[in-house]
């Protein structure tokens, strides 16, 4: 919890072109960062390793509904032109598989080596939208809290210069609006851009939320931008926000999830749900991990890999003698009312920032947003209007 | 960058064992290399690591007072637990902890105190019951409701007969299925409630076994008007990183290893009812 504490930058708009982007890209390497960005591959928008902007995806946009994503081409060369894709920026600040320790045998006993995180020194993400900002504050809250912060977490986050980019469209499952978490990012930056695609020019509003932010910024040269330009910008992210491809009714979410623990609609949906765990694994602030102990075939070296885990497998809840939610319906519930109830009483926010992805990345299309409008919709009698306490 | 941090293990060596039944051992432990001394509290747990094999949450049964050693009764369920009865003294274990809420000793003073366990839940109790015997004249009546399988499933069976032996003490033992040489009580542990002396109003109980045994226990002590606010439950769920972050532990808003294991009634009332939460 660094750079999102520090409210935006006062300093006047600047203006950049593509070229612009393209030397931002530069300074950043040259500055000592390893950027990340998003570009096609797999017939998706991914994140990976950028080297100039004709990694990015220019030209392209993604179409989205529950269970489909199809990448298809857009009518001008917008770098930004597309909502979020399967990746998210954890799989950089918590990744999917990290080796903690190794351990050697000894005469009579054995030794416990720490073992060094072997991410680069630095991340820079670029095109970091404003619901990913908001999955990494409260992923802070998770992992980079006062007690224990994990530090693989905490030195990736830390350290990570963050090019945010305005949403300019919204995606088809898209609720950020609902989630209160976009589609303008509010802070959290180092950079935030706002593309404008137009017939004669093709711009990015950029204004800096910190001082290296600024100081990168600067490098690029940019041009002072006009308020005929910020206008714009603005206007970019209202047309978006009207947009939302899907809706949430969070009043009351909590209690109304947590005072319904036996609804029929789990049954529905367990009767759908594959428990395959993708919308775990996209989701950006899902946090769950599990630790492998392996040894090598001599049985001298021993070492444990943490990895992300998913509520929905069976070994999640596992007990001597069996798993504590060995059905769907519980598993899933498990994953619904923690992500939009129990992370309230937990962490002081909802676990959910509205991006959509474990919609789009449902193989069923399970649609939460439609899930927790079904449990809201069809209450027993006397509990529609919520007021518990929650925990009934 | 040394990430050598909540999730590495310390080195603690085996200074005895102590088989308990067929498939449970006591491991008693030397203080990690780095570590002063070991302190806990009544209730809390331990991270054990078999070399190797892999690490589980195991309740700290006692300390040996001489030596500061520590005492983990682990049962052999699993691959892991399998692996750390097995180990022998001057063997190694890793070890992390200790985790985990204590059993409310401090509110117990003053009071009639009910320590009701099933099974190997006699072992994050047996802290409990040593302290009030050793400071017998802080608290009011002392009673241990135990219920096991059988005889021969009967942990700390020598010191339980000692417990026994006490005049200031009630303590009863059940098991489920006796053998010709058992004259003690048969049948399920709630069925010792009734037979117990205790004010229900002045009473503190602390409940440690199966879950389907605490929310029995639960409601014998209920209907003996015991207020949900004094009864205490040791709750059991998967255990990775013992520090909330893993994710594994959650039971409703709570992650056991931190907001538990020991978790105050009313607190888990509602929840407890629920199937596979």
């Amino acid at each position: 919890m660094t750079i999102l504490d520090t409210p935006p930058s006062p300093t006047p708009a600047r203006l950049l072109d593509t070229n612009g982007v393209g030397r931002l890209l530069d300074a950043l390497r040259e500055g000592g960062y390893e950027v990340i960005g998003p570009t096609v591959r797999d017939r998706a928008i991914v994140y990976d390793t950028i080297g100039n902007v004709a990694d990015l995806p220019a030209g392209w946009t993604d179409r989205q509904d529950a269970g489909q994503y199809r990448l298809e081409r857009r009518d001008d060369h917008a770098l930004f032109g597309y909502a979020v894709g399967p990746h998210s920026w954890k799989r950089y600040l918590q990744p999917p598989a990290t080796t903690l320790w190794r351990a050697r045998r000894t005469d009579d006993s054995f030794e416990v080596e720490t073992v060094a995180d072997e991410a680069p020194s630095r991340f820079a993400f670029v095109g970091v939208r404003a619901c990913e900002l908001h999955a990494m504050r409260i992923q802070d809250r998770v992992l980079d809290g006062d007690q224990e912060p994990d530090p693989v977490y905490h030195a990736r986050r830390n350290d990570a210069f963050i090019v945010a980019v305005n949403c300019a469209q919204a995606g088809g499952t898209c609720f950020c609006v609902s989630m209160e978490t976009g589609p303008g990012a509010d802070g959290g930056f180092d950079i935030c851009l706002t593309e404008l695609v137009e017939p004669d020019r093709h711009v990015f509003v950029a204004v800096s939320g910190s001082v290296r932010g600024q100081e990168m910024l600067d490098v690029t040269e940019p041009a002072t931008a006009g308020p005929d330009d910020v206008r714009k910008a603005e206007a970019v992210v209202e047309r978006t926000a009207a947009s939302m491809g899907r809706s949430l009714d969070t009043r009351g979410i909590h209690d109304l999830l947590l005072s319904n623990p036996e609804h029929p609609r789990w049954d529905d949906v367990a009767a759908r749900c594959l428990t395959c765990a993708n919308c775990t694994m996209v989701c950006p602030t899902c946090f769950c991990t599990s630790v492998d102990d392996l040894t090598d075939v001599s049985g001298q070296v021993a070492e444990r890999v943490r990895r992300w885990d998913s509520c929905f497998t069976m070994e999640h809840s596992y007990l001597h003698g069996g798993s504590v939610r060995a059905s769907a319906r519980s598993r899933y519930r498990q994953w619904l009312t923690h992500k939009l109830a129990t992370w309230l009483d937990q962490f002081g926010t909802s676990g959910c920032v509205g991006c959509g992805r474990c919609i789009t990345w449902c193989p069923v299309g399970i649609d939460l947003t439609e899930e927790v409008r079904a449990i809201r919709d069809t209450q027993p009698t006397g509990t529609r209007s919520g007021g518990s306490d929650g925990r009934t | 960058m040394n990430i050598g941090h909540f999730m590495t293990p310390d080195v603690s060596r085996v200074a005895g064992t102590r088989r308990e039944t067929r498939d449970t051992w006591t491991l008693r432990l030397e203080p990690p290399r780095n570590a002063a001394a070991w302190s806990y509290r009544p209730g809390q747990f331990n991270m054990l690591y078999a070399f190797g094999i892999g690490e589980v949450p195991i309740s700290i049964s006692g300390q040996v007072a001489g030596d500061g050693t520590l005492l983990h009764t682990v049962r052999a369920v699993g691959r892991v637990s399998a692996a750390l009865t097995r180990l022998r003294k001057g063997e190694s274990v890793g070890v992390r902890g200790p985790f985990g809420t204590p059993w409310p000793m401090d509110l117990a003073v003053g009071r009639d105190v009910i320590v009701a366990a099933g099974g190997l839940g006699l072992a994050p109790v047996r802290p409990v019951v040593r302290t009030l015997l050793e400071q017998r004249g802080k608290f009011g009546r002392v009673v241990l409701l135990f219920g096991a399988r059988s005889p021969a499933e009967i942990v700390f069976r020598r010191e339980v007969e000692r417990w026994g032996r006490r005049r200031d003490a009630e303590v009863l033992v059940t098991v489920d299925h006796a053998s010709p040489d058992w004259a003690g009580h048969v049948g399920v542990v709630t069925t010792l409630v009734k037979k117990a002396a205790f004010d229900p109003g002045n009473t503190v109980a602390m409940l440690c076994g199966p879950e389907v045994m605490m929310r029995f226990m639960v409601a014998a002590l209920r209907s003996s008007a015991v207020p949900d606010d004094a009864m205490f439950l040791s709750m059991e769920r998967n255990m990775k990183c013992a520090i909330g972050q893993c994710g594994h532990c959650q039971f409703g808003a709570d992650f056991v290893c931190r907001d538990g294991p020991v978790l105050r009634y009313d607190r888990v009332r509602d929840r407890l009812s629920v199937r596979e939460l």
